[in-house]
């Protein structure tokens, strides 16, 4: 029992050291309390690795709320390691590196997702996704000084628990038709009580409120663009990686565990938000001259991407999802880690501020073509893999439509990010002689998610078992 | 039982009224006090469902702790008891639409499930509610770990809220 919370318990261990840490260590600490975050989330993960896998049986603890399977496992395991690439970041950013608050929130929050990727009982859930929200929104507004950093947290807030009370709505709603909390009961208990479908959708689609705006799809997109852009790097960066994949987790165990019987429905609902999701973003990030803005539109375009495989309904589809997942957390991480470490110098995240950036900085010019690359989808990188994957779920799924829709989308998005590297790599500026200092904690997490792009783009059988076996767990 | 749709329907009406006043009265001590009558609205909500200790705990803590907070803030911060600015932006008129259709068709929802006019089953006396909920939140077949989450989003909660409130130096 205490196996299946072991992440978690993990996670809440870190959070405690660094709050005691912080207490006892002098103002002059240096970047200890990122150190700690980020090698005791590492080690920590190679423990659970170890010691917490669930086995070839999913088993339901704790009462229900919490399901211990390899689906679970494996978001958990992505989410911390996003914290700890989250900490190396954000370890040098002034003002908040060397705060131990911020750590323990982005430690409550990546709690709170990883009891979201494995919550069963609706009570659970929503207990879950309060505590990833609301530690995220004080990241996001963590720069007090900052107005834009203090918009973007109050945006998120409000955008937040507008969408978390439809939601929550909507699961009082479903509790009522069916009597019992748990979602591998629920349902059993529509069919006892013989709930309609027009009703049961009706609730489906207020939850669906909430969960869109944690994937912010479209249209519940609009606090993603602001809410990257005042955000501290690296916690926009934390954003649009584990707080979207949390997203996802719930999305499919609900959708696939809860509403089988609906599945004609959300597939057409899930089909048209995929559409205006991918299309909108891709649309909207043509003409951005942010480059965190081009990165947010950039992943409600991702997300699209990764509905698609949900529309698929099928064990490949959601494979393919959780693997878009795993290496668009890998990619997007690097993206927005390079986007920190010129920030940090240049203090300017206009994409005018990149000319010359091949000339200033070969290796972080060549860490961001990796990861524009992926994103874009092309051979050799992460990106190429899952975005083919995803479109043969829907093929095989007699899709076809959308697999075109996505192809498409595909080519707009490779005009903007190709557009960023014209100007690290071909554009000239004044500043080409001005060195870029690189702190070793961004080298060390730049060379790990860029190694990780190009490995999970080359070596396929095992990510693809992996991913395949946490797909086929859910149920 | 035909009291308890009367009486339901008295306390949504007073609660609602009393919300809309929270948001549209200028005087900020006025909205305090009109927040707390509809905090208790929702208390007696909390009794006609036979959940007693939530109506205890509603009235406790919204009414006896959070209100009582926010009406000192609100005398103890000067200036900022009467707000001067406009109260709606030009798109009033689409929220009240959207709002409305979104309530029209969440009615027309409920009233397609049969149990929506079903009235209440009776409680069973013997049963000690307080009990039974305080060993359902500490036990773990059944709360504990929900329990146990809610005690650490509320010390994220309280540190983050005092990040953002106190000024260093």
């Amino acid at each position: 029992m205490f196996l299946a919370i072991l992440p978690e318990l993990s996670i809440l261990l870190v959070g405690l050291v660094i709050l005691f840490l912080d207490m006892i260590l002098p103002k002059e600490r240096g970047n200890t309390l990122g150190w700690v975050a980020a090698v005791g989330l590492f080690l920590l993960i190679a423990v659970n690795l170890l010691v917490a896998r669930p086995g070839s049986e999913p088993r339901l603890v704790w009462g229900g709320m919490l399901r211990h399977d390899w689906m679970g496992f494996v978001f958990k395991m992505m989410f911390m390691f996003s914290a700890a690439i989250t900490s190396l970041f954000i370890m040098e950013v002034n003002r908040i590196g060397k705060n131990g608050e911020f750590y323990l929130l982005m430690l409550a929050s990546t709690l709170g997702m990883c009891l979201m990727a494995s919550a069963s009982d609706l009570i659970m859930l929503y207990l879950a996704i309060e505590t990833t929200s609301i530690p995220l929104y004080v990241l996001a507004g963590f720069l007090k000084h900052d107005d834009k950093s203090t918009e973007a947290g109050f945006k998120y807030l409000l955008f937040g628990a507008m969408t978390s009370a439809i939601m929550l709505y909507g699961l009082s709603l479903l509790y009522g038709f069916a009597g019992t909390t748990n979602l591998y009961a629920l349902v059993a208990s529509f069919g006892e009580q013989q709930i309609s479908d027009v009703v049961l959708f009706g609730s489906l689609l207020l939850v669906l409120v909430g969960f869109g705006f944690k994937i912010s799809v479209v249209p519940l997109h609009f606090w993603a663009p602001d809410v990257y852009e005042g955000a501290p790097t690296p916690v926009a960066g934390f954003l649009s990686t584990a707080s979207k994949a949390a997203g996802f987790a719930v999305l499919l165990r609900v959708l696939m565990i809860a509403f089988p019987n609906l599945i004609p429905y959300w597939g057409a609902v899930i089909a048209a938000l995929s559409t205006a999701t991918m299309t909108l973003g891709n649309l909207l990030a043509l003409t951005q001259k942010n480059i965190k803005r081009l990165l947010a539109y950039s992943s409600i375009a991702h997300a699209g991407y990764a509905l698609i495989g949900l529309v698929a309904v099928s064990t490949l589809g959601i494979t393919s999802v959780v693997f878009y997942l795993v290496v668009y957390i890998v990619t997007n991480l690097a993206a927005f880690g390079a986007v920190a470490a010129l920030g940090r110098v240049a203090g300017s995240d206009e994409v005018a501020a990149y000319a010359g950036l091949s000339r200033r900085s070969p290796w972080l010019a060549l860490a961001m073509l990796v990861a524009f690359l992926s994103l874009a989808g092309m051979p050799p990188f992460g990106g190429f893999v899952v975005k083919f994957v995803v479109f043969a779920a829907a093929v095989q799924a007699d899709m076809i439509w959308l697999a075109v829709v996505g192809v498409l989308n595909s080519i707009i998005g490779l005009y903007y990010y190709l557009t960023v590297l014209k100007v690290v790599y071909l554009y000239r500026s004044e500043d080409e002689e001005k060195p870029l200092p690189i702190p070793g904690s961004y080298q060390l997490a730049i060379i790990v998610l860029a190694i990780g792009i190009v490995v999970l783009g080359t070596v396929l059988a095992p990510w693809f078992s992996l991913t395949s076996g946490a797909a086929q767990a859910i149920f | 039982m035909t009291a308890m749709p009367i009486l339901f329907t008295l306390v949504a009406a007073l609660t609602l009224g009393a919300a809309l006043l929270v948001v549209t009265t200028r005087n900020l001590v006025h909205a305090a006090l009109w927040l707390v009558l509809a905090l208790f609205g929702v208390a007696v909500f909390f009794v006609l469902l036979s959940a007693g200790f939530l109506a205890v705990a509603q009235v406790v803590i919204y009414i006896g702790a959070i209100a009582v907070l926010m009406i000192f803030a609100i005398m103890l911060t000067r200036r900022i008891a009467r707000d001067a600015g406009p109260q709606v932006n030009p798109n009033w008129g689409w929220a009240l639409l959207i709002t409305a259709l979104f309530f029209g068709g969440l009615v027309w929802m409920v009233f397609q499930w049969p149990g929506a006019l079903a009235t209440q089953p009776e409680l069973n006396p013997a049963l000690d509610t307080v009990q039974e909920l305080g060993k359902a939140l500490v036990s773990p077949g059944a709360y504990l770990i929900p329990f146990e989450v809610a005690s650490v989003l509320l010390l994220a909660a309280l540190i983050g809220a005092i990040m953002i409130a106190w000024e260093r130096k």
